[in-house]
């Protein structure tokens, strides 16, 4: 009797033993994101002029998608580097999208005048495209290349150079190993 | 000098401690007198060496003896002093060390006041106590150093965790910490009561003011955490289910369901397996927590350094775990003919009944911990569980444990009949039923809200009913009035009593965190010179920021003025400090408090060009001063039921 309430005691342990020894396997500070080098999710997002904008519309084209809203700080931290950074590649095969998460649209609008945002933004009215981009802190950029895979996605706030430099490489179709990370707020 | 005397007391005590698990072995087979009074000496021999050993590090600290490589790393030449003792505490190898003094200052307590008493289970406590010590020995000894040297000898030192200067650092870790050893207390109990096979009673009731004081410690380490987070880490929240959170927060589930369970072992002698497995599993938890705060297994806000000690501790862990049921399953014969529940409207079954929810909670906040794990494990991608899942999936949980924490004070042992529960909760049920549409009528509209309001006002009404009639009774027996009434009922019954203020304390922070949860706004806004923001009945207006040299950083100030319904409240200065070791800088918000709200105020950023523009943010988070209130009345109520206040039972 007394064996066999041991084993039993041992068939519950043991399992979150082993959970926790596998812990010591890995880094759970540098998980590789498991967007990197794949498709984006296709999405149809309204800007906040009314026009509507599909993800398909910018095949050919490297992308640069900005998740942010008006109530997070590091976003407006990153405010004016975005839209420098729109202003030196604007003319060339490259797009900038912002899509608003959590936000109320006077807000937004509010934000995107503040800032002088020049590039498309709209919003993301049923939350679905954040939890299909797996957000989970903001700002949050994508960068997709013309073929349209996810080369690089950066965690908070982002520099010019960096945008600059990893559009470059969305370009060319050249993806990241890693994702990147700064400041960010996490989503509510 | 210095770390030489620090370590070679650390050895020698590792030595005393391994003298201590071996003395009741030997003692069990050959010669038992010598060999138990050794085993008491070898704690009383690891009290003296390790606080031998503290006291040396504390010394290193304070006289900043940089040769330490633990002193280099946590103290500068401009630390004030206070911030050099808490030292013992800002990294990984001093709070091993400060953890190992306190359980042996424990111990010694225990070993010197139970000399004369439980000759048979005495060496037993004393082993399981050397046995733990050994194990933070070894792993201080060997393993994380604090008196490591380094070597050249810097000028200066790297400096404290920014983080940690604040004046609840000294109070937070060590509460938490003797919250955590002293479970040992009841647990090293458990074991020696399965050892010599005598489980009856005996190490309940001789254990009851050790968990109790233990329970009160958690408690206290949570709040003071919280307190610590919701003024210090600025972003307005005191709880966010954080893995290291969860690990403080773990251990105080099982002790709780553990304080009300033993109760029903004493009176009814039933639930003997079910309360010796609560206390392994409490006992676990805490060095789980410490295993998980250290191994960085799971990525956490906290960013403990983490060493190699996680394999040593998840070792230990495994020991403690399969050691303990397996004794457990040894002596399960023992465990045998109990007494059955008489019926399910009773006393016991509430008390089962809030085991149940208190171990679901467990549960489920241990699986929302580890969930990162297990979808690593089985799909290959890390999934964290946040916020959502936890407040989903416990609110439901406790909002039933209120309910109970009504009921099970005041409902008969053995079976209540029909009569008993209306006598008691008639009453109260309607002025609770009255409260509720009173809410209602007022602006409380949402369900989840109204229920948990009503239920705590059910809680505080049986309570106050309950010794609304004992004083009735005290007054036709004796003619006291209520106080001389209320003195006689709590010294009569500490137990029943102090439980009543302990529960009035818990209701309070569940007041404050069901305040703030549901009813908090918050906005933010980049305000110019005079201008301000609006918030509720508030309002914030920006007055200029300045900057500073501190000792240890760059503070930059704002300061706004906070207007409440057109009056002023005065000027309130949220900073950010810049500290030379750190790269981003860290926010210190404001707040004032009242009664019914707290305003919050976080800098969030300023424009470096424009010395006039500031980014702020302002919460009003609602009731939130109560839980802190709470704290207080829960102290008052642990101190009535443990403080020994006259003979009238010999029991309290």
């Amino acid at each position: 009797m007394p064996i066999r309430r041991l084993i039993i005691a041992i068939l519950i342990i043991g399992p979150i033993l082993a959970l926790l020894a596998f812990g010591f396997s890995r880094d759970a500070k540098y998980i590789r994101s498991p967007l990197l080098a794949k498709p984006a999710a296709p999405f149809t997002v309204t800007l906040f002029d009314g026009k509507k904008i599909t993800l398909e519309d910018f095949r050919g084209k490297a992308v640069f998608l900005n998740f942010w809203a008006s109530w997070c700080a590091p976003c407006r931290a990153e405010a004016h580097d975005l839209e420098a950074a729109w202003q030196k590649v604007k003319d060339r095969n490259m797009v900038f999208l912002g899509v608003a998460l959590q936000d109320s649209d006077p807000a937004s609008k509010e934000f995107l005048k503040e800032f002088n945002v020049t590039y498309p933004n709209g919003k993301d009215e049923s939350g679905k495209i954040a939890v299909d981009y797996g957000t989970w802190g903001i700002p949050e950029s994508f960068f997709i290349d013309p073929q349209g895979r996810i080369t690089y996605k950066h965690v908070g706030g982002i520099r010019a150079s960096l945008v600059l430099e990893k559009l470059e490489e969305a370009a060319r179709g050249i993806a990241s190993a890693q994702e990147g990370r700064g400041d960010y707020q996490g989503v509510r | 000098m210095t770390a030489i005397l620090g370590h070679s007391s650390i050895v020698l005590a590792l030595l005393a401690a391994l003298v201590g698990i071996a003395s009741p072995l030997i003692a069990a087979r050959f010669e038992p007198e010598r060999f138990r009074t050794a085993a008491r000496y070898s704690i009383f021999g690891q009290f003296i060496l390790v606080t031998l050993a503290a006291l040396a590090l504390i010394y290193g600290l304070v006289a900043l003896d940089f040769s330490i490589k633990y002193v280099a790393f946590n103290t500068t030449r401009a630390t004030p002093i206070y911030y050099r003792v808490t030292g013992l505490w800002g990294a990984l190898e001093g709070s091993l060390l400060l953890w190992e003094w306190i359980l042996i200052i424990f111990a010694g307590i225990v070993a010197w006041i139970y000399r004369q008493r439980h000759h048979e289970m005495m060496p037993w406590v004393v082993m399981i106590f050397s046995l733990v010590s050994a194990f933070f020995l070894a792993v201080i000894a060997f393993l994380s150093n604090p008196f490591e040297a380094i070597f050249p000898v810097p000028a200066d030192g790297r400096g404290l965790n920014p983080l940690l200067e604040d004046a609840n650092m000294m109070t937070h870790p060590p509460l938490l910490y003797t919250g955590f050893v002293g479970l040992t207390v009841p647990y090293a109990f458990a074991m020696a009561a399965l050892i010599v096979g005598k489980i009856d009673e005996a190490w309940i009731t001789t254990t009851r003011r050790w968990t109790i004081t233990a329970w009160f410690f958690l408690t206290a380490g949570n709040l003071v955490g919280a307190w610590w987070s919701y003024h210090v880490l600025g972003w307005g929240g005191y709880w966010a289910w954080d893995p290291v959170e969860n690990a403080a927060f773990m251990p105080w589930l099982p002790a709780t369901a553990f304080l009300h369970s033993v109760q029903v072992q004493e009176r009814r002698r039933m639930l003997k397996l079910w309360n010796l497995s609560l206390i392994i599993v409490a006992f676990s938890l805490t060095i789980f927590g410490t295993f998980l705060t250290r191994s960085g297994i799971i990525s956490s806000i906290h960013a403990f350094s983490s060493g190699p000690v996680g394999g040593f501790f998840l070792a230990f862990l495994a020991f403690i775990l399969i050691g303990s049921f397996g004794l457990l399953a040894y002596r399960a014969d023992l465990l045998k003919d109990q007494p059955e529940l008489d019926s399910v409207v009773s006393r016991e079954s509430a008390f089962l009944l809030n085991n149940i929810v208190l171990v679901s909670a467990l549960f489920t906040i241990f699986l929302g911990t580890v969930f990162p794990l297990i979808s690593e494990a089985v799909a290959g991608v890390q999934v964290s569980v946040g916020a959502p899942y936890f407040n989903s999936v416990t609110v439901p949980l406790f909002l039933l444990l209120v309910f109970l924490m009504a009921v099970g004070p005041i409902i008969a042992w053995r079976r209540a009949s029909w009569d008993n529960l209306r006598r008691n909760f008639l009453w109260p049920a309607c002025v609770s039923l009255l409260f509720a549409i009173g809410l209602f009528v007022w602006k409380v509209r949402e369900f989840l809200p109204l229920l948990g309001f009503t239920l705590l006002a059910f809680v505080v009404a049986t309570m106050l009913y309950d010794t609304a009639l004992a004083l009735r009774a005290r007054r036709r027996i004796a003619g006291e009035g209520v106080l001389r009434g209320l003195v006689t009922l709590t010294r009569r019954n500490q137990r029943r009593y102090g439980g009543f203020v302990v529960h009035l304390g818990v209701v309070l922070i569940i007041l404050g965190i069901a305040g703030s949860m549901t009813y908090s706004r918050e906005k933010d806004a980049t305000l110019a010179l005079q201008q301000s923001l609006e918030i509720g009945s508030y309002r914030v207006q920006f007055e200029g920021l300045q900057g500073s040299q501190q000792p240890t950083h760059f503070r930059v100030e704002g300061a706004f003025r906070i207007f409440h319904n057109g009056a002023d409240q005065g000027v309130v200065t949220p900073a950010l400090k810049f500290f030379p070791t750190q790269q981003s800088p860290i926010g210190r918000a404001v707040h004032q408090s009242s009664l019914s709200e707290d305003i919050y105020l976080i800098l969030s950023g300023f424009s470096e060009v424009d010395r006039n523009q500031a980014t702020l943010k302002v919460l009003v988070r609602p009731l939130v001063i109560w839980m802190w209130i709470g704290g207080f009345v829960i102290t008052l109520g642990t101190l009535i039921c443990i403080l020994p206040m006259g003979k009238l039972r010999p029991d309290c």
